[in-house]
C-alpha cells in the first residue's frame, strides 16, 4: 500500500479494536476525504487493507442503527458521524459498543440488550380483535404525546452502551427497555400495565436509574429515556401506594 | 508474539456536566457517611462533661480545621441540593435544563460554603 | 426489603431531612459566627426536649438514608452481592444510629457529666 508522502497530513491515524472482549487496537492509515464518515473509514480499511476486520452496517444512511460503535470513547452511529467532527487532530479510535459481549472486532452480541427488553415487558398486549372498532386515540392526549416522544427507538443499543448504571449493575434493564416500557404504559390500548409495572419495579428496574442522562445525550433519535424512566418511577410509586405492587 | 493487553476506552463521555454532577453527589454522600461517625464521637465527648467537648472545640479553631469545616458545609449543601434536583425529576413532570440546574446547585453550595468560612476565619 | 421499598425509604428520608438540614446549617452559622463555646452550646441543648426530638429524628433519618446510599455504592462500585451489601450497610446504619443517639444524649441530658 503506497503512501503519498506529500499527502501525509491528509492521512487519518485510525486505531481499530481487534479481537474479542480481550484484544488490542490495530493501527491503520486511511486517506482523509471531504464528507467522510467513520463508517466510510471502517469500510475503506476492510476493502483496501485488511479484509478480516468484522463490523456491522446496513442502511448507511442513519435509519437502521446497525453501525453503532464506540468512536473516540463515545457510542455513536458511524454512518452519521463525520470524521471532521470527531477527528480534528486526524486521530480516530474505533471500538465495539460497550456493555455487551464482543463477538469479533467491532461486532457485539446484542442478546443481553434484547433479553432485558423482554424482561421489562417491552411487548404490546392488546385485547381488541379484528371485529372490534379501531381504537380512538387523539394524538394530543397527554398519554399519547408521552408515548409518541419515545416510540422512535430502533434498538440501536447506543443508550445501553452509554449508560453508567448498565456498566455498574448487571441486573439493570437499561434505558432502551425501560423507555419502551414507558411508551407502552402510556398506550391506552395496552392491557398488561400492572404486570409491566411489576416487571420494571424489580431489582434492576427503573429505580436503579441515577438520571445521569448519558442515554439522552447520546440517543441518535433524540429520545429521552431519563424522562421516560422518571415517568415509570412515578407510575410505580402510585401503584405501590395503591397496593398493586410490592 | 505477545502483545500487551489493551483496554477499550469508553470514557470520553465522562467529561459531560451531568456526569460530574452525579459524581459530586455520590462522592459527597460517601464522604458525609464517613464523616458522621466522627462527628457523633466528637459530640459524644460532652458525656465526659463540658471540658472534654470544650477541649475538642478549641482544636477546631485552627485554620486548617476551619477550611475542612467549609468543605463539610459544601458537601452537605451540594448533596442536598443535588438530591432535591433528582427528586424533582423523579416526582414531577420532566423539565429540560438539567445541566444548568445541576451547575446552579453546585455554585450555590460553593457560595454557602464560602460565606461560612468567611464568617468563621 | 425489595429494591422498590429501599428506593422509597431513601427518598422519603431525604425529603424529611430537608428542613432539618436547613435548620442545622442555620444553627451552625449562628453558633460559629457568634463564637459560641462548648458551654454556651450545651447550655442551650441540655434538658431541651425540642433539641432531643430534633436531633433524635435527624440521627434516625440520616442513619437510614446514609446506609441505603452506601449500599448502592457497594453494589455498583465494589461489586458486592445484594446480601453482602445489605449486611455491610445494615451494620453502618446500626453504627450511625448508636453513635448518633449517644451524641444526642450527650448534649441533651440535663446537668452535665454522668
Amino acid at each position: 500500500m503506497s503512501v503519498d508522502r506529500d499527502a501525509r497530513d491528509s492521512q487519518l491515524e485510525v486505531r481499530v479494536w481487534r479481537g474479542g472482549d480481550e484484544g488490542r487496537y490495530q493501527p491503520f492509515e486511511v486517506p482523509r476525504r471531504d464528507n467522510q464518515t467513520v463508517l466510510d473509514v471502517v469500510t475503506w480499511i476492510q476493502r483496501h487493507i485488511d479484509p478480516t476486520v468484522s463490523y456491522r452496517f446496513a442502511c448507511r444512511v442513519g435509519m437502521c442503527g446497525s453501525c453503532a460503535m464506540t468512536v473516540n470513547g463515545r457510542p455513536r452511529w458511524t454512518c452519521r458521524t463525520h470524521v471532521s467532527k470527531v477527528a480534528g487532530d486526524g486521530k480516530l479510535e474505533i471500538a465495539p459498543l460497550a456493555n455487551m459481549p464482543v463477538i469479533k472486532d467491532l461486532t457485539v452480541d446484542m442478546t443481553p440488550f434484547f433479553e432485558k427488553w423482554q424482561q421489562a415487558d417491552g411487548v404490546f398486549t392488546g385485547s381488541a380483535t379484528r371485529h372490534d372498532d379501531v381504537a380512538r386515540i387523539k394524538p394530543d392526549m397527554p398519554a399519547r404525546q408521552a408515548a409518541d416522544a419515545g416510540i422512535e427507538c430502533i434498538n440501536c443499543g447506543v443508550c445501553f452502551a452509554a449508560c453508567d448504571t448498565v456498566r455498574w449493575n448487571s441486573d439493570y434493564l437499561g434505558p432502551a427497555a425501560l423507555n419502551r416500557a414507558w411508551t407502552l404504559a402510556n398506550d391506552t390500548r395496552d392491557t398488561a400495565n400492572s404486570e409491566r409495572l411489576a416487571a420494571i419495579s424489580r431489582d434492576g428496574g427503573c429505580h436503579a436509574c441515577h438520571s445521569h442522562q448519558s442515554c439522552e445525550q447520546h440517543c441518535p433519535q433524540a429520545l429521552n429515556p431519563t424522562a421516560a424512566i422518571a415517568g415509570l418511577k412515578r407510575l410505580s410509586m402510585k401503584a405501590f401506594i395503591r397496593g398493586e405492587i410490592g | 508474539m505477545s502483545l500487551p493487553i489493551e483496554r477499550r476506552r469508553n470514557t470520553a463521555y465522562r467529561h459531560d456536566g451531568l456526569w460530574t454532577a452525579a459524581l459530586i453527589h455520590r462522592v459527597s454522600g460517601i464522604l458525609l457517611a464517613c464523616f458522621l461517625p466522627l462527628h457523633f464521637l466528637a459530640l459524644g465527648l460532652a458525656i465526659e462533661g463540658e471540658a472534654a467537648l470544650g477541649g475538642f472545640l478549641r482544636w477546631t479553631e485552627s485554620t486548617g480545621v476551619k477550611f475542612a469545616e467549609m468543605g463539610l458545609v459544601f458537601l452537605l449543601t451540594v448533596h442536598m441540593l443535588g438530591g432535591i434536583r433528582l427528586m424533582l425529576i423523579e416526582n414531577l413532570p420532566w423539565r429540560p435544563g438539567q445541566k444548568r440546574a445541576a451547575m446552579t446547585a453546585i455554585v450555590i453550595a460553593l457560595v454557602i460554603a464560602a460565606l461560612f468560612v468567611v464568617r468563621i476565619i | 426489603m425489595t429494591e422498590l421499598r429501599l428506593y422509597i425509604l431513601q427518598r422519603v428520608t431525604a425529603f424529611l431531612m430537608i428542613p432539618l438540614i436547613l435548620a442545622h446549617v442555620f444553627v451552625i452559622f449562628y453558633a460559629t459566627s457568634n463564637g459560641l463555646k462548648a458551654g454556651d452550646i450545651l447550655a442551650r441543648t441540655q434538658g431541651s426536649v425540642g433539641w432531643a426530638l430534633f436531633y433524635g429524628l435527624f440521627v434516625l433519618l440520616a442513619a437510614i438514608h446514609g446506609a441505603i446510599g452506601v449500599r448502592t455504592v457497594l453494589r455498583e462500585w465494589a461489586d458486592l452481592s445484594r446480601t453482602t451489601a445489605s449486611i455491610a450497610s445494615g451494620a453502618l446504619a446500626a453504627l450511625l444510629f448508636a453513635l448518633g443517639m449517644r451524641a444526642v444524649i450527650a448534649v441533651v441530658m440535663p446537668g452535665g457529666a454522668l
